[in-house]
């Protein structure tokens, strides 16, 4: 059982946390825009990696907030936690997210385009 | 009763002034307290335990622990019987029932043994070749399979005992209490960490238990151990934990530990469970595991009789019980020559050792030879007589290079072969904790590598191998674990330790016999699967080159041993045909639990009632007291219906269903799922969140909504409802309340944290007490002054404050039936307050209380769907004719781009209908396939099925609403529902029944 770190209550057994899959996919902005391949990119399309993965974790039988985690998928190791919003400060971090296929998605530059969350 | 005629006089650490009665396959034995079964049963010349898996051959007892694979016993009877226990680990107590398992109709005769003579039916992936075809028989295959052969039987019923968990927190956790561990204990206890430690045996100390030939600081070393414990008891942070295997090593240095709290004291003592379940989390973790002495793989090598050396001198040293009476030591190592010292010394002979190294020189055999023993050097053993126990073996020169003998064979006589092999460290939490194996040639072995988590290991589990070494390495790593939990502290100084110095070994992986591999007698390498040399080989030489195939294909290192004395010496005979080294070929994945665990420890107290917590609402009482059957919905308790006296289901929810349109009906909807939401951008939300429009919905109105999952398809439904500015109370399925709240979260926090809206649950704050039918006005306003109820002054979706009753109340004129209703919503601690009112008030409009079943056939009868029942998260709105309620005009919504697919409106999507039996009186089952064409048998293709189905007894007949394919252009079809005794004609309608133009909404 992995032990995460919650920004906001501290370490904590993974069965308080809720997963949440891939970070940082951005919703489009004008989701007419794109054909339904690209929606679909966007929807149902995810990074299956082995080593440094982006990831969303809510704490959900705690304080029900929501935040970023570098993981390690081979070795579980948890490499950095940040809060929603921003991007990874790691060097895995920074390495996960600028090689992700999903950078040059038409969904992305449509999201980008428009007003974005993160 | 023979007596214990193979006890030792003058040793052992037995309590020979508590002798124990137990029984083994019905005859009654007597042991000491401190015996294991298994030393209980020497004690008393019983050497034949059980029979063989699948050759049935009579098998005795190899080790003196946890990695026993033959001598599996069958303990106790009924339902607290357990099967597959070692009986090395079983610690007899007064009464104890044990027996043999996998032998028909007695252990000393049993008719599975023809399989032996019949072994070439029997080879490698015997199973697969077999069984493959056809697949019909295989049924019939597995239960004579498993009748015949298999191992112990599970009880008839629920386990009777109790168990439990604990979750513990430690700077340093220390798996084994030999030597290592204890010291790795000694050196983080002293720096004040918080330690655990834990041993699965019922002694500390480990293999020093065993030892009659080396001291510590100058004393025995079993006084060292009683001196170490005593001193680790006196430390408060310390926690010694016995008899508790550590079964798992998990991600994040969390480990379980099973502890069989009171097994050994045959019933468990009041407040006292079974076993215990350890969950520890561990800031570091020191494995002193030990090591498992390997087996020589030579011709009968399983004959009762052949044991681990190792396990010969536990049994010797530690039970002062004699094994034999005269041995023959086979070994490629000097280890077992303390074992033959050990036997000479409890006045057991020792006949021969046969070595299979060329020349073996060193203190151990000068010792031995000393005594007068023979040592055979460069010899194997090549035959075993004896079947149900070993009383002669031949010995046979090796050749050259150790493939083959020669000159004539001697024949020793011995009823018993103690054999070492060599050994194999411990690392199965260390592989478990996902560490890397190296592969040490020294030792022949694996031993731990790089780690990946935070651990260290030391002792044998290292390849640490002698003492000294041991206890130094051992307080060395404890004290670094501790400090690096963030305690200060110095490893204390190493105890003097002497033990009598030891040579090399030689790995010779298949000991020749007089006759080519496989062809007379068996060279066992796994025991409990009856896996030979030449299975693996041929295995092999069938291309199961990878270590994990030829593990499933021979099924070698399954069962319940999971190959702890099997899997390297298969290894290496694997690694030899394919003439590869053993590193890398590499080993088969160790899995958690390191031995086989109790799965009522894993359930702990979660059973029964306490096996989910039950939600009840503040009316349940009443509905309790008023004969009310319940059903399950999610975790709450819903009253289902009120059965009168002598009325049957139908016939009370017929009165139910009726009494609602006729006059009135109230209904507990406490468990509705709620949800208060606040801030400027509260409709924003709405708006984004919902299909339908949220922009201009004004303060006391509601509105129904649905909910998307993004990619379209329909996810929750409800009523939301603008309680004041910036102020809306959102309902929810009483199922869906937890996900829609995540839901909503997720999407604000994760999506559009710009927008200033907040969530929180309000379901457990609000009773909710829904009144329904044309009367329910009056009831209403004999308890409510201060509300205008006229149908222009409180309108269908709309909503008002007043007070019901005297109680402060939110009044919601919505509705789930089509009738006149509201939906009172107090206080959470008024609403038995408010329901006992409104009963009282109705009684002369005959108000009738309704439960979840008449709330069901009444929504039906109108055509409201419920989410999860008429969508399972496939159907998107325009399936279930609900386009009414998806916004053309909005930019965007949750699921707004996936639903505007052209395959989203596809018309051979499956869609809501209406469905009409033939006979109105035939109801038809829910979940009932739907076909057009139909074919005396199955296959036929299906176009949907059935979602919902009740007897309407205001229509009058039977109705259902079904999934079909293309549905929407089916109305008038006539389709068909093939039942298990009949078939259903059924004719396609709109999903609507009942009050078609909606006229009674207003009463
Ligand atoms: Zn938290």
């Amino acid at each position: 059982m992995l032990h995460i770190t919650c920004p906001w209550c501290g370490p904590r057994d993974d069965n308080e946390f809720h997963y949440g899959g891939e970070a940082h996919i951005l919703r489009p902005a004008a989701p007419e825009k794109l054909s339904d391949g690209e929606w679909a990119e966007y929807l149902f399309l995810k990074q299956n990696a082995k080593g440094p993965f982006l990831e969303r974790w809510s704490h959900s039988a705690g304080c029900r907030q929501w935040f970023n985690v570098v993981r390690n998928t081979a070795t579980d190791e948890i490499i950095e936690i940040y809060p929603m919003g921003e991007l990874p400060k790691s060097p895995e971090g920074i390495k996960a997210y600028e090689g992700n296929w999903r950078r040059q998605s038409a969904a992305e530059k449509n999201a980008k385009a428009g007003v974005s969350g993160t | 009763m023979s007596g214990q005629s193979f006890r030792i006089r003058d040793k052992g650490r037995i309590d020979r002034s508590k002798p124990v009665r137990f029984t083994f396959d019905g005859k009654s034995y007597e042991g000491f307290e401190g015996d294991t079964l298994a030393s209980a049963l020497i004690a008393n010349g019983v050497h034949l335990i059980g029979r063989s898996f699948k050759y049935h051959r009579p098998r005795g007892i190899l080790a003196a622990g946890s990695e026993e694979p033959n001598a599996l016993i069958q303990l106790g009877g009924g339902n607290k019987s357990e099967p597959n226990l070692r009986a090395t680990q079983i610690e007899i107590f007064d009464g104890l029932e044990a027996a043999s398992q996998n032998r028909w109709p007695c252990l000393k005769f049993d008719v599975g043994a023809v399989n032996s003579v019949f072994h070439r039916l029997f080879p490698a992936g015997f199973y697969y070749k077999t069984f493959m075809w056809p697949a019909s028989l295989w049924l019939k295959y597995e239960h004579v399979i498993r009748h015949a052969a298999g191992l112990g039987k599970a009880p008839p019923d629920r386990d009777p005992d109790r168990y439990e968990k604990v979750h513990a927190h430690a700077d340093v956790l220390i798996v084994g209490g030999g030597p290592a561990g204890l010291a790795a204990a000694l050196a983080a206890g002293k720096t004040g960490a918080r330690v655990i430690l834990a041993d699965e045996t019922a002694d500390w100390g480990g293999s020093l238990l065993s030892e009659s030939d080396c001291e510590i600081d100058g004393k025995e070393p079993a006084r060292w151990v009683e001196e170490s414990v005593a001193e680790l008891e006196a430390m408060p942070e310390v926690t010694l934990v016995k008899r508790c295997t550590i079964t798992g090593y998990y991600d994040h240095n969390y480990l379980t530990g099973l502890e069989r709290v009171s097994d050994h004291l045959g019933a468990a003592p009041e407040h006292t469970p079974r076993q215990r379940l350890w969950k520890i989390r561990a800031k570091r973790v020191v494995l002193a595991t030990g090591a498992l002495e390997r087996p020589l793989v030579f011709t009968d090598n399983d004959r009762p009789g052949v044991m681990l050396s190792s396990a010969v001198r536990t049994y010797v040293n530690r039970y002062g019980v004699l094994p034999g009476r005269k041995t023959v030591i086979f070994t490629n190592n000097d280890d077992a020559y303390r074992t033959a010292l050990a036997l000479e010394d409890a006045h057991g002979r020792v006949a021969a050792i046969v070595d299979v190294r060329t020349s073996v020189t060193g203190p151990l055999a000068d010792a031995v030879r000393a005594k007068g023993i023979t040592v055979y050097e460069n010899h194997g053993i090549v035959s075993v007589q004896g079947t149900q126990k070993v009383t002669s073996v031949e010995v046979m020169q090796l050749d050259a290079n150790g493939t083959g003998v020669t000159g004539t064979a001697k024949s020793v006589n011995c009823d018993l072969i103690a054999m070492s092999g060599g050994w194999n460290p411990t690392v199965h939490l260390f592989s478990q904790s996902k560490g890397k194996l190296t592969w040490d040639t020294e030792m022949a072995a694996f031993i731990p590598g790089t780690a990946s988590q935070a651990l260290a290991s030391t002792g044998a589990c290292n390849g640490t191998m002698g003492l000294a070494d041991s206890l130094k390495e051992g307080l060395k790593l404890g004290a670094e674990a501790a400090r690096e939990a963030g305690h200060k502290g110095r490893a204390p100084a190493a105890p003097k330790a002497t033990e009598p110095e030891q040579g090399g070994l030689r790995p010779l992986w298949i000991t020749p016999g007089k006759a080519k591999l496989g062809r007379k007698g068996k060279h066992f390498v796994d025991f409990q699967n009856d896996v030979t040399a030449a299975d693996v080989q041929l295995a092999a030489r069938e291309g199961y080159r990878s270590v994990e195939h030829l593990k499933r294909y021979t099924t070698t290192g399954m069962g319940t041993d999971q190959g702890k004395t099997s899997n390297v010496n298969a290894l290496a005979i694997l690694s030899d045909v394919l003439a590869s080294d053993i590193p890398a070929v590499g080993t088969t994945t160790f899995r958690p639990p390191y031995t086989p665990a109790t799965i009522g420890a894993y359930t702990g107290r979660n059973v029964g009632k306490l096996f989910e917590p039950v939600r009840k609402t503040r009316i349940d009482e009443w509905a309790r007291a008023n004969g009310a059957k319940f059903e399950h919905v999610g975790q709450w308790m819903r009253a289902w219906y009120f059965p009168k006296q002598g009325e049957t289901f139908r016939q009370a929810i017929d009165r139910e269903v009726k009494a609602v349109r006729d006059g009135c009906g109230i209904l507990d909807a406490s468990t509705l799922g709620k949800i208060d939401i606040q801030g400027p951008d509260a409709a924003e939300f709405l708006n984004r969140i919902y299909t339908n429009a949220w922009l201009k919905l004004g303060v006391g109105r509601c509105r129904y909504g649905l909910m998307l999952k993004e990619d379209g398809m329909v996810m929750d439904d409800g009523v939301t409802t603008c309680i004041g500015e910036n102020h809306y109370h959102m309902t929810t399925t009483t199922g869906g309340a937890a996900n829609v709240l995540s839901w909503l979260e997720e999407w604000h926090q994760t999506e559009w944290p710009d927008l200033k809206v907040f969530f929180s649950s309000v379901t457990e704050q609000w009773s909710v007490v829904a009144i329904n039918g044309p009367k329910s006005r009056a009831v209403l306003q004999k308890l409510c002054e201060d509300v205008d109820f006229s149908a222009e002054a409180f309108p269908f979706m709309a909503m008002k404050e007043g007070t019901v009753a005297g109680i402060p109340a939110r009044l919601y004129r919505i509705s789930f039936t089509g009738e006149l209703s509201f939906e009172i919503n107090v206080p959470a601690r008024y609403g038995l307050a408010l329901w006992e009112a409104l009963m009282e008030a109705g009684k002369e409009f005959d108000i009738t209380p309704y439960g979840t079943e008449t709330m069901h056939v009444l929504r039906a009868e109108k055509g409201f769907i419920i989410v999860g029942q008429e969508t399972d998260g496939t159907v998107n709105p325009l399936d279930l004719g609900m386009d009414w309620i998806v916004s053309k005009k909005k930019p965007d919504f949750v699921g707004k781009r996936s639903l505007e697919r052209e395959s989203m409106a596809s018309p051979d999507r499956k869609q809501l209908v209406g469905l009409l039996t033939e006979d109105p009186q035939t109801v038809l089952p829910e979940g009932g396939h739907v076909v057009e064409k139909l074919k005396p048998e199955p296959p036929m293709e299906m176009l949907g099925h059935v979602t919902s189905s009740y007897y309407s007894p205001n229509c009058g007949r039977s109705i259902a609403m079904a999934l079909i394919k293309g549905g929407h252009a089916r109305h008038g079809q006539t389709l068909h529902v093939p039942l298990e005794d009949k078939v259903v004609k059924v004719t396609v309608t709109e999903p609507r029944f009942f009050d078609l133009e909606g006229e009674r909404i207003d009463g």
